[in-house]
């Protein structure tokens, strides 16, 4: 069988990846399977801060990829969930040090070893984006619903396509259901009408998640956090189960078309 | 309470925006591009027939992810012609 490679990609920087990454891969990890997440941001490392794994960094991926340890040795265990490993980024290097076969190498020795890897893509359309999709056997974009954020989709859908990498899947992240309401924020429908590909998640705009970034505890291992369930809901899509969409409006019906579809 | 002072809501502004401007980005066409494009398609056309250019309707639409040039062109009828 061997593991899937998912890829998080969104064009635009800052509108939540590294958190989608973190919170997807921990996710998955409690539900029992065996999860490696990569840092695809050669120089600006960032998903070991978001997972709470900074103190534990020794190789890196391009040590790995270069031959100076061990795949098993750049893989960081995670301190909650046993079968969780976060491979960090090079801080001291740039993208140039890594290509795309190489991540296309290091991916199908983990693929044996594992059930999943994710690939937290850097912003932008260039190198350290061209290297973090070269293995992906699907690509999850993710969007805000703001003009920058969906134009910047819009484009980055466009490249995969043109790479024949697949439609990918949509991710809307920090949506506010009282500004949706108020018609100051589009709502995912209208993302989605504009993007014009397959829905697998909805985030809601959710304090908790800085929280649990400052004190490196994603969001989706707490029961009771509103963007915690969203992102167990499309760790469950991923694995092709059936997830009603979360009601982010309570009986308003606003949301019907979009949760009572199928 | 003064809500009827404001304008309109701007989710609608930012979708309408957004529809122009990925529309322009998926065709890597300019607005002015467009013009010029059917400026050249109506040369083309009347060089054959003759058509009623005020009513010439030419513009890209969505169809999902892909977009297509939809042009409406009236042509004039041979009675008319005739007519003068």
């Amino acid at each position: 069988m061997g593991a899937q490679v998912i890829t998080i990609t969104s064009g635009k920087g800052g509108v939540g990846k590294t958190t989608a990454v973190a919170n997807l891969a921990v996710a998955l990890a409690a539900d029992g399977a065996r999860v490696v997440c990569i840092d695809g941001d050669i120089g600006l490392r960032n998903l070991d801060v978001v997972m709470g794994l900074e103190n534990r960094i020794v190789y890196d991926v391009v040590d790995a990829i270069e031959g100076r340890c061990r795949l098993r040795q750049a893989m960081i265990r995670d301190k909650r969930l046993p079968e969780l490993y976060l491979i960090p980024a090079a801080q001291t290097r740039d993208k140039s040090a890594v290509t795309p076969s190489d991540m296309i190498r290091l991916c199908n020795e983990l693929r044996t070893e594992v059930d999943w890897v994710l690939i937290d893509s850097p912003a932008g359309i260039e190198r350290g984006f061209k290297n973090s999709i070269a293995a992906a056997d699907r690509v999850l974009v993710l969007t805000n619903p703001e003009v920058s954020a969906v134009r910047d989709a819009d484009r980055v859908i466009g490249i995969l396509e043109a790479e024949e990498k697949g439609t990918p899947s949509l991710i809307i992240n920090r949506l506010n259901p009282v500004m949706v309401k108020q018609h100051d924020m589009l709502s995912a429908e209208d993302v989605l009408d504009l993007l014009a590909i397959k829905l697998i998640g909805i985030v809601p705009e959710d304090e908790g998640v800085i929280v649990g970034t400052n004190r490196g505890n994603p969001v989706a291992l707490e029961p009771k956090s509103r963007a915690g369930q969203a992102f167990r809901n499309i760790a469950k899509r991923m694995k092709g189960e059936d997830v009603p969409f979360m009601n982010l409006e309570a009986g308003t019906g606003l949301w019907a078309r979009l949760t009572g579809r199928k | 309470m003064f809500n009827f002072l404001k304008p309109k809501r701007s989710a609608a502004n930012a979708k309408e925006r957004l529809q122009l401007v990925l529309i322009h980005d998926r065709t890597d066409l300019t607005p002015a591009e467009l013009d010029a494009l059917k400026d050249d398609l109506l040369d083309v056309i009347s060089r054959h027939v003759d058509i009623e250019p005020d009513a010439v309707r030419i513009g890209l639409e969505r169809d999902g992810r892909s977009q297509r040039l939809v042009a409406d062109i009236p042509i004039r009828s041979m009675a008319r012609r005739r007519g003068g």
